[in-house]
């Protein structure tokens, strides 16, 4: 079966005064397809993210999603879009099921929608905690669960787990894997974690100074076979890891 | 058509229009408690609601402040005032030969001699009168220095000295309390008969309904309290929400973006509603206040005054993202409309040339419109135009901050 491209970003520029943020990248995303920007900070990825959220427009090049251009469709593809931003506070004295009520409103949807969210990111206990009593962890959930209240064709995540402790940033993951196994929502992920995105996606784009130094899965990165990812087997030669790749690649460690 | 089969389709009629009528309630109620502008409407009331420090700040603080001067500029009560005498330390004792003019004034008066709180001895001259209220003149001894240290505490207004048998008030000229009690003294000292009885000639209080000074201060401070909710209520929180990315998360869905503005000010102008009620329930409890005028004009005319200052609040909000930046510009509105449009005294006091400025002021234009209906008696023909004002001032302003309005 022939995959149906929903994000086709095509040599795409981006300066803010004197920063040039995005210099000519192109990608495509497949539906279905859960990939990575994997960078460190001032890599692009954030500045990437939102030209194709919408937000930014860039200075030169294209970004078709769903096939469609943001001028003229923006009601449309907002409602195929779902996000959670690198760092959203949610109105502190708002429960949390009263959060997911608002949120559903602007989507049209009612509050059977919104408890299936809650269970699929384990906030039901929650549902009567204040925003400003939950966890770092507990926030991030409730950010993916806005994000996923209208089954998004798309979800964008800019580091959701960036400041999570391990235990939080699985209980991510866990949510992501599930969501990966039973929709067709195309995930575009961006991290500075190289084990998120060997956890989570199967398309790594590796990216510096608004660049792409590198793309695709991660064995053609590695350049080793997926026995040998697995195996975790002894081996001299490509790097081993993305982060190697990376200093290979850039001279620098991804979380310098 | 038997009566019996007209009853029945009466009846039947009149079933089928309670079914109608309830359907179409339960389809509204559902289609208004699943819109968005309902569901942002309940977050800023229940993020309202939630905040005791709105509770304080909009609720009780006007209160007590009105309270406060309410009390202090409407009840007549006696007043204690205290005057330096320079330089003799013989205030308290027998009058000699050598008795000074203002020794030998208080001694014959009647004057008594009490000890003040720090320790030192001074004299109590005691005026009664009934209708004016009572002044208690306290007579301290006092070097030049001491003196001067209890003026620029402001312990005392006046200082009296005697130059060559003459006496002599020194006393700040700008100051009218300085003024009043050299007034009153130099009075009593030339006229000592004075004292026992005060008023000679006739005062008649003045007994219109609106011409104290609470009736003037209510409506200057429900007035005062609309801008600063307003302000603080809808650009802080604009801004706050900015800073906080909460604005660009809410545009990344279908959300309208009028009606997040539109719920922010509707939520604020009901708590505006609330708040004046409120103040006013208590004024008129306590201090008799009444609404002279059309209370239906009186609603039209601070529903105006609210829109007014919703737009001024999202045009200041509509671009920045910091708080500090948003403090700034909340103050540089509102405090020189706090000072000059006589929300506490009349700007009739400043200067005639700057007094068509300020009346041009959106919160001059409030006070005097509201003040206008509830002490003077107006009604829509003379807050009309004022009302329509109001309401262009903010449309035009929404419009504008809504143009340039920076969602992230």
């Amino acid at each position: 079966m022939k995959q149906e491209k929903v994000i086709q970003v095509i040599n795409v520029h981006k300066s803010f005064k004197a920063v040039h943020a995005v210099r000519g990248i192109s990608l495509e995303i497949l539906n279905g397809q859960f990939i990575a920007l994997l960078g460190p900070n001032g890599a692009g990825k954030t500045t990437m993210v939102e030209m194709i959220e919408g937000i930014q427009k860039p200075d030169s090049g294209e970004i078709l999603i769903a096939g469609k251009h943001w001028k003229g469709n923006e009601k449309e593809l907002r409602n195929i879009i779902g996000l959670s931003l690198q760092e959203t506070r949610f109105i502190d004295k708002l429960r949390v099921f009263e959060t997911m009520r608002l949120f559903a409103s602007f989507f049209s949807l009612g509050p059977e929608r919104c408890r299936e969210v809650m269970t699929l990111v384990g906030l039901d206990e929650k549902k009567d905690a204040y925003v400003v009593n939950l966890s770092g962890g507990q926030r991030q959930r409730l950010a993916l669960g806005v994000a996923l209240l209208n089954k998004p064709r798309i979800l964008l995540l800019d580091e959701p787990t960036t400041g999570l402790d391990p235990q939080a940033r699985r209980e991510v993951w866990m949510i992501l894997k599930k969501l990966k196994d039973e929709s067709a929502t195309s995930l575009i992920l961006t991290t500075h974690y190289m084990e998120e995105a060997e956890q989570l996606c199967d398309y790594i784009v590796i990216m510096d100074h608004g660049t792409i130094l590198k793309e695709g899965t991660l064995q053609d990165l590695l350049g080793k076979s997926s026995a040998v990812i697995e195996k975790k087997e002894e081996y001299t030669g490509p790097p081993r890891n993305l982060d190697e790749l990376f200093i290979e690649l850039t001279g620098r460690h991804l979380n310098e | 058509m038997s009566e019996i089969a007209k009853s029945e389709k009466r009846n039947f009629i009149s079933l089928f229009r309670h079914f109608a009528i309830s359907l179409l309630v339960k389809y509204m109620v559902k289609r208004i408690t699943n819109s968005q502008l309902w569901h942002l409407i309940l977050a800023n009331a229940r993020e309202l609601g939630r905040e005791p420090a709105v509770l304080f700040w909009g609720i009780i603080f006007p209160i007590l402040m009105s309270l406060g001067l309410g009390v202090a500029f409407t009840k007549k009560k006696d007043v204690t005032v205290t005057v330096a005498v320079i330089g003799r330390n013989h205030l308290v004792h027998a009058p000699g030969d050598s008795a000074s003019v203002i020794q030998y004034f208080l001694q014959k008066n009647r004057s008594v001699i009490k000890l003040s709180h720090d320790g030192s001895l001074s004299r109590e001259l005691k005026v009664p009168d009934e209708k004016l209220g009572g002044t208690t003149y306290i007579f301290r001894d006092l070097s030049w220095k001491q003196a001067m240290v209890m003026l620029k505490r402001g312990n005392l207004n006046l200082v009296m000295d005697e130059v060559k048998g003459q006496v002599v008030y020194k006393f700040d000229p700008m100051n009218p309390d300085a003024q009043l009690t050299y007034l009153k003294l130099s009075k009593l000292m030339k006229d000592p008969e004075l004292i026992i009885r005060p008023s000679e000639s006739q005062i008649l209080p003045l007994d219109v309904t609106g011409t104290r000074y609470i009736d003037f201060l209510v409506p200057g401070l429900i007035c005062m309290g609309v801008m600063m909710s307003c302000m603080w209520g809808v650009s802080y929180d604009i801004i706050e929400k900015r800073s906080k990315k909460l604005l660009r998360r809410m545009i990344a869905t279908p959300m309208k973006r009028s009606n997040f503005l539109v719920a922010l000010i509707t939520v604020r102008i009901a708590m505006n509603f609330v708040e004046s009620g409120l103040l006013f329930f208590v004024s008129w409890l306590v201090f008799g206040i009444t609404i002279q005028g059309s209370v239906p004009a009186l609603l039209l005319f601070f529903l105006s005054g609210n829109i007014a200052f919703a737009g001024i609040a999202v045009f200041l909000a509509s671009h920045t993202a910091k708080t500090e930046i948003g403090n700034g510009l909340i103050n540089l509105v509102s405090m020189p409309m706090m000072v000059l449009s006589g929300i506490f005294f009349s700007y009739h006091n400043f200067p005639a040339w700057s007094i068509p400025a300020i009346q041009k002021f959106p919160l001059t234009m409030m006070a005097d419109g509201v003040r206008s209906i509830f002490i003077e008696g107006a009604g829509f023909s003379e807050t009309l135009v004022s009302s329509a004002i109001m309401l262009s001032i903010g449309v035009v302003f929404f419009t504008a901050g809504l143009k340039i309005f920076k969602w992230h």
